[in-house]
């Protein structure tokens, strides 16, 4: 089952005071989140990430399209039944402790009220945040303010988690341990749809991932069959210049930095490149298989203008 | 109605933590100070003018906190960004309006209430027993606690789409107005044209708060009908409602960016 189909969703604000212009943050786009996976949703600062978010949470209207959560439209109360929601910098009611901030959420969300009180201790100690019982939102540091939103977000048990850079504001130890916890939902069942720009988080728990830019989607790709991909490549690293036309002919990018010079070309062409390398007499210092990280395919569909072929769910 | 009054309670919450109650120690200073000063004086009109004090006192300590806090109610949420989990939860948006309507309107309720229990110590101080008219002192509460419901939902709808400071200034001006629509009434009456169109149609968008103000009246012990508690408590009701309705109509539209 679906877990969150979006079509068409776009986004158009009108800017300036007198004369108004459109200005279009979210480019219409299409896109299934299928239940159980853990999708990052990629991009630059100002790419639209969090207005999609906002979107699918019902703080923005889109201009166009529509989205559903479990079958539900965007803008049912019943499609928020079942989600949990992390914003980006969370702001909470500061007069409140955090005990208390959760058990109003709680009361929204619909949750007994004899059973209120044990699930936000539950949730708090979740996220890590102990002994904290008479410590108002106010004293809360940036990191401790993301664990609190964090804890609200998975309080009341829901299906699908949509995070907004869930990361941000965490110490080392604090982003391992979201990882982590990201991870337990993921084994639990949970859908969770996060949005970041720290690439190895997204690398590390994903299972696809989607590249926005510019309000624009660039491309969507399964996380494992994109680094496995990669490989198929090798990097060849030579002392000197030798051969270097040899390589260029067999189609290898290369590059020269001071004395040493590197190839990469495709697996199948390696034993050609050596034996032009041996002669030539070249001093051959490394041949490594190409790793490409998640990195590179973000980059990648960066730099290309326009939209690659957009794989809309995992078949 | 479980969100609306986790909402609600919340707002009272923040209000009673924020310091709002404390208005009540100047209340009481300015109550006890005025009993005891108007008990030496011990002159025939010292009931008068304590009642006028008293009430006039209740009324624009919970106007003034009406205005400044309503102002904010909605705003502050969208600033600080509270909203968005509050939101992205089962709330309906019309719902976390009433909500935080409601939440004021429970905190200037029971502040009010118990500045009454002070201005009623303050009565029996001076007059060592309470008498039948002094029953018409409760009609005159009611009716400042009708008016809190109408400014409330003044400040609130300003609040949906205003920045605070403009919202003060027209919040301000409403309740000005308001405090003189008889006035404006009979200026309509007397005038003619367009300007008997506009004034007339003016006296009727701004709060009633002439009728409300019976405080002078009370004071001297003239009785206050049943026919005009019964007309402001409609009026006021219907006022609110159709203000909220609006208030909610507007955030309802809005883009949280």
């Amino acid at each position: 089952m679906l877990a969150l189909e979006i079509e068409e969703l776009s986004k158009t604000f009108s800017v300036g005071f007198w004369k108004k212009r459109p200005r279009c943050v979210l480019k219409p786009l299409n896109l299934a989140v299928e239940e159980g996976e853990v999708f990052g949703y990629l991009g630059p600062n100002g790419a639209g990430k969090t207005t999609t978010l906002k979107i699918l949470m019902g703080l923005v209207y889109p201009t166009t399209g529509t989205a559903r959560i479990f079958g539900h439209s965007i803008d049912r109360p019943e499609a928020k039944l079942n989600i949990g929601f992390s914003p980006e910098q969370p702001y909470f009611y500061d007069h409140l402790t955090a005990q208390e901030l959760l058990e109003y959420y709680g009361q929204l969300s619909g949750i007994p009220a004899g059973d209120r009180s044990r699930r936000a201790a539950a949730a708090l100690h979740r996220v890590g945040l102990k002994d904290i019982d008479r410590l108002q939102l106010r004293k809360f540091s940036k990191g401790m303010l993301q664990r609190a939103s964090l804890a609200q977000a998975i309080l009341h048990d829901p299906k699908f988690l949509f995070l907004d850079e869930p990361m941000s504001g965490l110490d080392p130890i604090g982003r391992r341990e979201v990882r982590d916890l990201i991870q337990e939902l993921k084994d639990e069942g949970k859908t969770v749809f996060f949005s970041t720009h720290i690439l190895s988080d997204a690398e590390t728990l994903c299972d696809r991932v989607a590249v926005l830019d510019r309000g624009e989607l660039r491309g969507v790709g399964v996380v494992r069959e994109l680094l496995q991909q990669s490989e198929k490549s090798v990097e060849i690293l030579w002392h000197g210049e030798a051969a270097r036309v040899e390589l260029e002919q067999l189609g290898a990018k290369v590059r020269s930095s001071g004395e040493m010079t590197q190839a990469v070309l495709p697996h199948e062409r390696l034993d050609a490149a050596l034996d032009a390398l041996r002669k030539n007499r070249a001093r051959i210092e490394s041949v490594n298989p190409v790793r490409h990280s998640l990195e590179d395919y973000f980059l990648q569909k960066l730099d290309n203008p326009q939209p690659a072929h957009v794989e809309v769910a995992r078949s | 109605m479980s969100r609306i009054l986790a909402v609600a309670f919340n707002t009272y919450r923040e209000a009673v933590r924020d310091r709002v109650l404390y208005n009540l120690i100047v209340f009481a200073l300015l109550i006890v100070g005025s009993a005891l000063l108007f008990g030496q004086i011990s002159l025939e009109i010292e009931r008068i003018v304590l009642i006028n004090m008293g009430l006039t006192s209740i009324s624009i300590f919970g106007i003034v906190i009406s205005i400044f806090i309503g102002i904010g109610l909605v705003w502050k949420e969208i600033e600080r960004r509270t909203l968005y989990t509050v939101l992205a939860h089962p709330v309906r948006r019309w719902e976390f309006i009433f909500g935080k309507y409601l939440g004021l309107l429970g905190t200037l309720t029971l502040n009010a209430l118990l500045m009454a229990v002070g201005f009623f110590a303050a009565l029996l101080y001076l007059s060592h027993t309470f008498s039948r008219p002094d029953l018409y002192i409760l009609v005159a509460i009611y009716f400042i606690l009708l008016q809190f419901m109408m400014m409330t939902a003044v400040a609130m709808l300003y609040s949906t789409y205003s920045s605070p400071l403009l919202s003060s200034i027209f919040a301000f001006s409403t309740f000005v107005i308001g405090t003189f629509s008889e006035d404006l009434h009979n200026f309509a009456a007397a005038s003619q044209g367009a300007t008997k169109w506009i004034m007339t149609a003016v006296a009727y968008i701004v709060p009633n708060f002439s009728s409300l103000n019976v405080v002078s009246q009370v004071a001297h012990g003239t009785p206050v009908l049943g026919a005009l508690v019964l007309q402001n408590t409609v009026y006021a009701f219907t006022y609110s409602v159709v203000l909220l309705l609006c208030a909610a109509a507007v955030f309802e539209n809005r883009n949280f960016k």
